[in-house]
């Protein structure tokens, strides 16, 4: 058995501008179906979808990434809506937002000048070594897409094993709300937690 | 008092005002079949194939404006819908669709006659529901009516599992409106849009109405009329939206597209605004693209905001009813004349009656244009007429000029052969007093034949026009054109119709001469239940004028003029 770990092939795709369109989802059996399957019926390519839950228990959100000179982003958006299980899509690129994409990435560590490089890389980056043996490690670093590819060619050198990544998640800053119930908030309490 | 699921979904269909349905019984919707015998009120349609009763459900809806009905078993029952539902939803037609399922317990089991049917039907349906308790069942009927009839019409399944049907529960008819959070139905249009679609109008030199569907779903029959006279803006029609307006109204040019009128798409062409009305420039209307209207400026009015933009970038892209929308604008359209422009297609109409075949010396054979002209003069233009897809289909758009709306029906964005037949028993059940003919060819009406018998238990009074050429047609047509006339199966052995007709105990005439035709009329018109027409007509005929797919819509195949025909 070949124990050397290999590093995954180099990517040569660039990167390419994305836009970012949020969805609020009723959450019921089916509906991350639908919406999966209007993207593979309109040739929609994708690049992330995430889906999580919301703080309101009957509402999920869905964030999807895409490339902008593909697909325009208003046909996206009136298809989502055009789904009845759709409650609200937002395009969250045409405004200030913050994103994060979720990555745990194990590398080998099998000799010293590896665990050497890993701790030097982790020093210029937002990323933790979460979990550390004689053989591989593992990181974790959420931050925006951009910074996470740029960790990635980083470890390439070093080594990785192993990859998992969540896809995107985003949301508007500031008092931009994208909330199911947005009419029942009243002005002062959307300023409690953002900058005005 | 309470009722079994089954008796919840009749008392449910009747609230909306259900009164006729299309069904085949089966194992897992039988609960539901043993409750109708307590609903005389609403008539069932036993078909001879569920596609049958989904063209029947379509076809009743595209005559009446309701919403059509069909119900089905699980598993195979059910996707014998799938055609007629793909066909609804491209022409969005509003129909529901029931389905029984295998009982809860056994779903996902591969149980006898199981089918994921909602997972079969997500996108060609406008929503589906497997409904999981019995009381979720009548707020769940009372959804997929309101979501089939507004907005952009559609089809609606719902899948009730067997013992969804058999569970008891007290039945309440929901009272309040239906509320889904995530429906929205655009409705009008804003200051700026109006703004600027009367100000291109205003300044247009050369204008168009693009005239589609979208009009008469929103029944904005009466306000098109107004736009088209105040501004004196000529019209053409897609195949759906024949009927939108009377076509012997003189700004009214005729069918667009790719068997359209020459005049239709060189005005397209030449035009310099298109206003596309409730129509969504599918392929077989643009041709290519790159080259469509290219001097045009465009305002888009459609109920869908995902067709604005969709495959032509317009300069106005309205998402709202087309009724609402053009009742806003109206009062701001200025009254215009466009004479040289007139004058201008007036020449291209020119051309085309020199090229119109009726026109031409066929010597003793039986043309589908002249059967079609003829069926038009006989029936004074005021039959509904309902087709299947093919040659015949576009010589009726060609030569059956419509004044009524609702009068053509047809399985235009799909093109489903097999759909002209069933539809038409659909659209006789919708509208009794009226004369309805199935226009089909003898391809399609081999497809779902056998509603004969449907048609006979019922004794439906519907007309059956085949227009018998022994080829598939519209096929055949384009293997001459671009596949070098190798007739790779279209060629037909047909069965001998009248005598098929007559296994049914079902009246028919065979016409092979042009002098038939009146005869052939009043003979239809003598029989009370269907009849069967069997019009055998030119084996190789050509529907021109014809844009080869994906061609510039200017760059038409055209008959020869009758002057330059050399013999």
């Amino acid at each position: 058995m070949n124990t050397t770990p290999t590093a995954l092939e180099p990517e040569t795709e660039t990167l390419r501008p994305t836009q970012v369109v949020v969805a609020l989802v009723e959450n019921k059996p089916g509906v991350l179906n639908r919406v999966v399957s209007l993207f593979r019926r309109r040739n929609f390519n994708v690049d992330s979808l995430t889906v999580g839950r919301t703080h309101k228990a009957d509402i999920s959100r869905v964030t999807i990434v895409f490339d902008a000179k593909q697909i325009n982003a208003q046909l996206i958006i009136a298809n989502l809506q055009k789904l009845v299980n759709v409650i609200d899509v937002r395009h969250l690129s045409e405004a200030p937002h913050v994103s994060r994409d979720l990555a745990l990435i194990k590398v080998r560590t099998d000799d010293t000048d590896s665990r050497n490089r890993l701790t030097l890389i982790c020093e210029h980056y937002p990323a933790r070594i979460i979990d550390i043996g004689p053989f591989v490690a593992i990181l974790e670093m959420a931050a925006p897409t951009e910074l996470i590819e740029e960790l990635i060619d980083e470890l390439r050198q070093i080594g990785i094993v192993e990859m998992v990544r969540t896809g995107v998640v985003a949301m508007g800053r500031g008092i931009r709300i994208h909330d199911a119930n947005l009419p029942t908030i009243r002005r002062s309490q959307q300023f409690v937690n953002g900058n005005p | 008092m309470k009722l079994t699921g089954a008796e919840i979904i009749l008392e449910s269909l009747l609230r909306e005002g259900v009164d006729v349905m299309f069904g085949y019984p089966g194992g897992a919707i039988l609960p539901t079949y043993d409750a109708m015998t307590k609903y005389p009120q609403i008539h069932h349609v036993l078909v001879r194939h569920e596609q049958g009763a989904s063209h029947m459900a379509d076809g009743y809806a595209r005559a009446t404006g309701k919403v059509g009905v069909a119900i089905a078993t699980s598993g195979p029952g059910a996707t014998n819908l799938v055609t007629g539902l793909a066909t609804a939803m491209m022409d969005s037609s509003a129909m529901v669709c029931i389905t029984g399922q295998v009982p809860t317990g056994a779903i996902g089991s591969d149980a006898f006659q199981e089918t994921d049917v909602t997972g079969v039907t997500l996108p060609i349906t406008k929503h589906n529901y497997l409904v999981a308790d019995v009381d979720e069942i009548a707020m769940t009927i009372k959804e997929a009516f309101y979501i089939a009839r507004t907005g952009r019409q559609g089809p609606v399944l719902v899948d009730i599992p067997k013992d969804v049907q058999i569970a008891e529960t007290e039945f309440v008819y929901p009272e309040e409106e239906v509320e889904l959070p995530g429906y929205h139905i655009p409705s009008n249009a804003n200051r700026d849009q109006m703004d600027a679609a009367i100000d291109l109008i205003q300044n247009a030199q050369r204008p168009l109405i693009l005239a589609g569907h979208g009009i008469l779903a929103s029944g904005a029959m009466d306000e098109i009329r107004e736009l088209v006279e105040r501004a004196q803006i000529p019209v053409t029609l897609t195949l759906l939206g024949k009927g939108s307006i009377p076509e012997n109204h003189p700004l009214v040019l005729g069918m667009m597209g790719m068997h359209g009128a020459g005049a239709c798409n060189h005005a397209i062409q030449e035009a310099d605004l298109l206003l596309a009305l409730g129509m969504r420039f599918d392929d077989r209307v643009t041709g290519n693209l790159k080259t469509y209207s290219p001097h045009s400026r465009k305002i888009h009015i459609d109920i869908d905001p995902s067709e604005i933009n969709k495959n032509v970038p317009v300069d106005v892209g309205i998402a709202g009813d087309l009724k609402t929308v053009l009742r806003q604008l109206l009062p701001d359209v200025p009254q215009k004349q466009h004479p040289a422009w007139m004058a201008r297609i007036r020449e291209w109409q020119e051309d085309d009656d020199e090229r119109d075949i009726l026109h031409a010396d066929t010597g003793d054979k039986l043309m589908s244009a002249q059967v079609m002209n003829d069926l038009w003069k006989w029936t004074e233009g005021n039959a509904i007429t309902v087709t299947d897809v093919g040659q015949h289909q576009m010589i009726e758009a060609q030569y059956y000029p419509h004044q009524r709306p609702a009068t053509l029906i047809t399985s235009g964005g799909l093109g489903t052969m097999g759909f002209g037949f069933p539809a038409a028993i659909g659209a006789k059940f919708g509208r009794p007093d009226e004369e309805v003919w199935a226009v089909v060819g003898d391809g399609g009406f081999q497809m779902t034949m056998c509603e004969l018998a449907t048609a006979v238990q019922e004794n439906i009074n519907i007309n059956i026009a085949i227009l018998n050429n022994a080829f598939l047609g519209m096929v055949r047509q384009w293997q001459e054109f671009f596949y070098d006339s190798r007739y790779s199966a279209t060629p037909m052995v047909n069965p001998d119709f009248c005598k098929l007709a007559a296994a049914f105990n079902i009246p028919s005439m065979r016409i092979t001469r042009r002098e038939q035709m009146e005869e052939s009329v009043e003979f239809a018109r003598g029989i009370q239940g269907p009849v069967l027409l069997e019009y055998v007509v030119e084996k190789e005929e050509i529907v021109y004028p014809m844009v080869p797919a994906g061609g510039d819509l200017h760059n038409m195949l055209r008959r020869p003029k009758a002057s330059e025909i050399v013999s």
